[in-house]
């Protein structure tokens, strides 16, 4: 059982880490009053641009490209993003539209650009991100095995930005702000709050995370680009509604839905699971979310004013 | 200098409308000046262009003598102005102490100091008598708690002009006068204070001068002591105003609605409403009156079928409705006028004629096996609007969103009187309304009273309870306080038991 | 009134679409002149072409339908893929395990369809009414739970004769192409279905229109409390409604599926079902205008792949110009209220309506 969990558990940190990071983008958006159904499309544009730069660079540099890559496709999920900032902030668009509409453009327009570079649209890198052990606490028994052997930089990066973005929230100036926009903007607005700012900065941070995920997916688990990055997105979130807004909790409901893919994905190797038809295990997570946002729905904390255009307007 | 805040030809003009027409406003220092006018008359406008909400299109704003440009709420704030608004400006899930200090946080390097803050925060309410626990959540604590953490907003960012924008339409006559000890108290301290009103009795109870505004421009400015409230209602309106209505005596038939030991659970899953029981006979308006949030929502909600009770029963004619659908209600001769016309009462995307047809687009002839007749349902409308007086741009075919607020309700007025039901219950019907469309409303509810019909009344506002009542039953934290005749009690009494203090019983000092 | 302004803004965001398609083809090194007349001729050349065009669009109509009626009703309809695909999939099944004659099985392989497509959508429906569990997240866990349903139960019981990645092919009885038809465009995909798509604008506009059924949807989907005042059930519309979107749905699969083509493939996702937004958006919710802008994006896809042979533009370029319509539907609240604005300083100097002053609502905090 033991040995199970030891083998999974890298494919499922693996999975669950660009799942992680995109949530807490999305979290930062939705606690602003900024609804993202982008994710998906961000993903994909970070995937691509970090694909890109990558392959690029890594001729030049090898060792070092894919820190690049994952920088560039910060920044691009964060100037993607704009697209819907302003339909949504500047515009008052109805805000899933316009981020449906930025997963379309985004699919569309990655694998059409792809396309003119390699012909099959797939753009492939050679060195992706390494693993290494951490000295002294890979050698604690079981978990060092689990936690702290052949881990990704990239974990800890997300990691460090995952207590970051709780200390921003809950403890600056900058956190309290966002949080009025996302409850109460008129509220937040009469204090001498600049709601505009605030919201363009969250969708901005929530595309750059995004974008940074897409990123990882590439350098961690893929190695190429090909135009899809299969629902992750739209799994962050529901992730972020499991996870009740909370960064902590957002942790937890990562976590889950990584290990439930893994196992569906890994269960033909392991004899236990292989019993069980690969249609259940495929469609778990799906049906497991839904059960969540059922039994989630009462409680919910959402955001008061998450999803509605700010009017000056009104009062 | 002798004036604090003085506005000068101040022109504000929005598409359509011209908001404020060459208003002068002056305030001197350490004086209460009322700011008097209708709904729609242009003083909030005006106070908001005070606060830094919005630009003048012309005119002039002094303070202390020096001209400025207020051109977001935080200069007004560095002016020393602020504002208390009507519809409270609070984050539910915030503390009192993060809902203040929002905005100008005090902060270590990146972290705010919230427990400096919190005690400065309880140095201030303690200082002017407020009362205000810094670490509660706004969610947990009471309406006028909640007003005095605006308050100390003000307080906080050391404002000197202090905007009052009607302050008392959510408490109690007991609250009120808190509240206008709060005020004495501010003056005292050297506070100047605007007050937007259209209460004239808390005008004349308090406020030194009064501006009175009608139509976007300044009528005059009165010294409130020498001036009665029938003249400032005058200047309001623009010709004299009948408070009371014209009521036959009658003497009230069988009952219509029963209910009896009624409870109901709310959204918080807590019990709104205790046991309660009431009649209303045909022929009479029984008014409910009681504080905002005291369990008139639950109230109406189990009547009309939109809650389901805990215990208890409904009857309507005898009839236990108890367990019908809103529909079945509706069908058994059961009319409401809502609370919130935008929310309840209209789906403002539909035709003035589809709005008319909401609760009868089932029955023939408006429509039969499923297709709708719209020449029946025209022709209906038409009738409707000219009986109501509705006045609407594009006829019955009006975008009911193109409607003014009065004519909206209205058009609700008309549509639940339309269905001659021998019930109608009627809820903060004139709300928002200005002189003319409230009586018009207050006439129409007395004429289905003298026609025989149950009216139920839930108000507010204690002088439209007063005026239109035959009996008062009084709700306090769900339960009914009790029940007297109109005409044998007064506001003083009422107000009593609002706050819950049962007839005969003696308040601890 | 209303269809002028939001047709204005209907085609402004086609023209700012292929505005963005064209500048694409031109910083990608292509020439959009070129790019846009291979698009049309590939369309539109002759009979067999017009009749891919046509037959391309019939899904589009169906999923525009879908996801308008959605609309209209208040609700967004993400989940049109995965009830197309449950669509076709019944209808597979169906036509692969019945073996009657054409009358009576084509008749039983569309029922089977619109009723997986209503099941489909009525589950985000219910949860949505009962649970107030937001339509969007349920129905892409559903368009994905659709995916993998396929994925496994085609192999399993419908495994195609030379490809595992297939269906069987469906038999003649079972399909929607009729000789005649097919005949009639010299052997192009156009079937039955299109003729079906027509009859669906129809319904649907009689249905939302003249029908009480209609109007309770539609005063639901403007404003649930209200409705629920009025005693109309909010909870039943909403499942209601979801069932029709996704039974249009599923229809718009049988068209495809057992229409257009006559396997099932595992691993896809329709684009259709995505597409339907854009169409449904273009067409401003409107069942007449969905089917003007399913024929214009069906264009759109039938002609890429002649441009595509031509000129080596990616035919990628349609889904981008497609994605950027719907990126400017979304703004149309924009161009709306620049309309208004319009529209309300006519009105101040005709003077004569009453205009909405600022109401005070009395109130605390709730």
């Amino acid at each position: 059982m033991l040995d199970i969990i030891v083998q999974v558990f890298p494919y499922a940190i693996a999975f669950t880490i660009p799942l992680l990071i995109t949530a807490l983008g999305g979290l930062f958006s939705e606690r602003s009053g900024v609804v993202n159904i982008g994710l998906e499309g961000l993903m994909v544009v970070g995937f691509f641009v970090g694909a890109l730069v990558t392959a690029k660079l890594e001729v030049f540099i090898p060792g070092s490209a894919v820190w690049f890559g994952l920088l560039a496709a910060f920044i691009a999920g964060a100037l993607f993003s704009l697209l819907h900032a302003f339909a949504s902030i500047n515009l008052n668009a109805n805000q899933v539209i316009s981020g449906t509409a930025i997963n379309m453009i985004a699919g569309a327009l990655t694998v059409y650009l792809a396309r003119n570079i390699t012909g099959s649209g797939n753009i492939h890198i050679i060195h992706g991100m390494v693993r290494r052990n951490i000295p002294v606490l890979d050698k604690i028994p079981i978990l060092g095995k689990l936690f702290f052997t052949q881990t990704y930089a990239t974990t800890w990066l997300v990691l460090a930005i995952l207590f970051g973005s709780w200390f921003i929230l809950y403890k600056t100036a900058f956190g309290l702000r966002l949080r009025a926009c996302g409850e109460h903007p008129q509220a937040a607005d009469s204090a001498g709050v600049n709601v505009y700012r605030i919201r363009y900065l969250a969708v901005m941070i929530s595309g750059a995370f995004a974008g940074l995920g897409g990123g990882i997916i590439l350098v961690t688990y893929s190695g190429e680009f090909n135009g899809s990055v299969a629902g992750l997105g739209f799994l962050a979130l529901a992730a972020l509604i499991f996870g009740q807004w909370k960064p902590l909790g957002i942790l937890g409901a990562t976590f889950f839905f990584g290990f439930a893919s893994t196992i569906a994905n890994v269960s033909q190797v392991i004899p236990t699971l292989s019993r069980i038809p690969g249609i259940i295990l495929k469609n778990f997570p799906y049906l497991v979310t839904l059960i969540v946002l059922v039994i989630f729905s009462k409680s919910s904390h959402a955001p008061r004013a998450s999803g509605e255009p700010y009017d000056k307007g009104k009062r | 200098m002798e004036y604090i805040v003085e506005m000068s030809n101040v022109r504000k003009e929005f598409p359509g409308i011209v908001a404020n027409d060459d208003i002068t406003l002056q305030l001197k220092q350490g004086e209460i000046h009322a700011l008097l006018g209708e709904n729609g008359a242009g003083k909030s406008t005006l106070m908001s262009i005070l606060f830094g909400l919005y630009q003048p299109d012309q005119g002039t704003i002094k303070i202390r003598g020096e001209e400025v440009n207020i051109a977001n709420p935080n200069i007004a704030n560095e002016l020393g102005i602020g504002m208390v608004h009507q519809h409270f400006k609070l984050v539910h899930n915030f503390t009192v102490t993060e809902n203040i200090i929002l905005g100008m946080e005090p902060k270590r390097g990146f972290t705010v100091q919230l427990k400096t803050a919190s005690a400065r925060v309880r140095e201030l309410s303690e200082k002017y008598g407020l009362n205000v626990e810094p670490d509660a959540k706004i969610e947990d604590i009471s309406v006028g708690m909640q007003q005095r953490v605006e308050i100390l907003k003000m307080l906080y960012r050391n404002a000197e002009v202090l905007i009052f924008d009607e302050p008392t339409s959510v408490l109690t006559p007991q609250e009120i006068q808190e509240l206008m000890k709060i005020m004495r108290n501010l003056i005292a301290e050297g506070k100047s204070i605007i007050l937007i009103t259209h209460k004239l009795k808390e005008i004349k109870a308090i406020a030194d001068r009064c501006t009175v505004i009608r139509r976007g421009k300044v009528i005059g400015t009165v010294d409130v002591g020498s001036t009665t409230e029938a003249r400032m209602a005058e200047m309001m309106v623009g010709r004299e105003v009948t408070f009371k209505v014209a009521k036959e005596l009658r003497k009230p038939g069988p009952v219509i609605l029963k209910v009896c030991d009624l409870t109901v659970q709310n959204n918080r899953k807590v019990l709104g409403l205790k046991k309660f029981s009431l009649e209303v006979r045909s022929g009479e308006i029984v008014g409910v009156a009681g504080v905002d949030g005291n369990g008139q929502a639950e109230l109406v909600e189990a009547i009309s079928g939109l809650r389901k009770a805990e215990s208890g029963q409904v009857h309507l004619k005898e009839k236990d409705i108890t367990q019908m659908s809103v529909g079945d209600r509706i069908r058994s001769g059961m009319a409401f006028i809502p609370e919130d016309r935008h929310k309840h009462g209209l789906i403002l995307d539909y035709s003035v004629e589809e709005n008319l047809v909401l609760k009868l687009y089932k029955q023939e002839p408006y429509s039969k096996k499923g297709l709708l007749n719209k020449e029946s349902i025209h022709q209906h409308a038409e009738e409707v609007i000219a009986e109501f007086d509705i006045r609407a741009g594009q006829g019955v075919s009006s975008s009911t969103r193109s409607l003014s607020g009065g004519n909206q309700q209205k058009a609700i007025v008309g549509r639940e009187i339309d269905l001659n039901p021998e019930l109608l219950i009627a809820v903060q019907p004139t709300r928002g309304l200005d002189v003319g469309a409230i009586e018009y409303i207050h006439k129409r509810l007395v004429e289905q009273r003298d026609k025989g019909k149950a009216v139920l009344l839930i108000s507010l506002e204690l002088d439209e309870i007063l005026n239109l009542s035959d009996r008062i039953a009084v709700i306090n934290s769900g339960e009914l306080v009790g029940t007297v005749d109109a005409a044998a009690t007064n506001e003083n009494e009422i107000g009593l038991m609002m706050a819950g203090v049962k007839r005969g019983e003696k308040i601890e000092a | 009134m209303k269809l002028n302004k939001e047709g204005v803004v209907a085609l402004v965001a086609v023209f700012l679409g292929l505005a963005a398609g064209a500048i694409l083809m031109s910083l990608t090194g292509n020439n959009p002149f070129q790019g846009y007349f291979y698009l049309v001729r590939g369309g539109l050349m002759n009979a067999e072409r017009i009749g891919n065009t046509l037959a391309t669009a019939t899904p589009l109509i169906l999923t525009g339908l879908s996801v308008a009626f959605a609309f209209k009703t208040g609700l967004f309809n993400i989940g049109a893929a995965g009830q197309m695909l449950i669509g076709g999939l019944a209808a597979t099944a169906v036509g692969l395990s019945l073996d009657l004659p054409k009358i009576i099985l084509l008749p039983l392989v569309l029922l089977a369809a619109i009723l997986g497509g209503a099941i489909w959508g009525f589950l985000p429906g219910f949860l949505k009414a009962r649970y107030n569990v937001h339509e969007v997240v349920a129905s892409i866990m559903m368009n994905w739970i659709a995916y993998w349903t396929v994925y496994y139960v085609v192999p399993q019981y419908f495994k195609g004769a030379y490809l595992e990645t297939e269906s069987r092919k469906i038999s003649e009885a079972a399909s929607l192409k009729v000789e005649w038809l097919t005949d009639l465009f010299d052997g192009s995909y156009i079937n039955l279905g299109f003729f079906l798509a027509i009859l669906a604008v129809v319904v649907v506009a009689f249905l939302l229109n003249r029908t009480t059924i209609g109007y309770e949807l539609k005063a639901v989907g403007f404003n649930r409390f209200a409705s629920e005042y009025a005693g109309i059930g909010a909870n039943r519309s909403i499942v209601l409604s979801m069932m029709i979107a996704g039974a249009l749905a599923g229809l718009g699969g049988a068209t495809f599926y057992v229409g257009y083509a006559s396997i099932i493939q595992i691993g896809v996702l329709p684009s259709q079902g995505f597409d339907g937004v854009a169409v449904s958006l273009l067409g401003v919710n409107s069942p007449w205008g969905v089917f003007g802008a399913a024929i214009f994006l069906g264009l759109l896809h039938s002609g890429k792949g002649f441009m595509n042979a031509m000129t080596k533009i990616p035919p990628e370029i349609a889904d981008t110009i497609i994605a950027t319509i719907i990126y400017f539907s979304a703004m149309a609240v924009f161009i709306e209220g620049f309309w208004e604005w319009i529209d309300r300083k006519k009105r101040v100097r005709a003077n004569t309506t009453e205009v909405n002053q600022d109401e005070e609502i009395i109130g605390g905090v709730r």
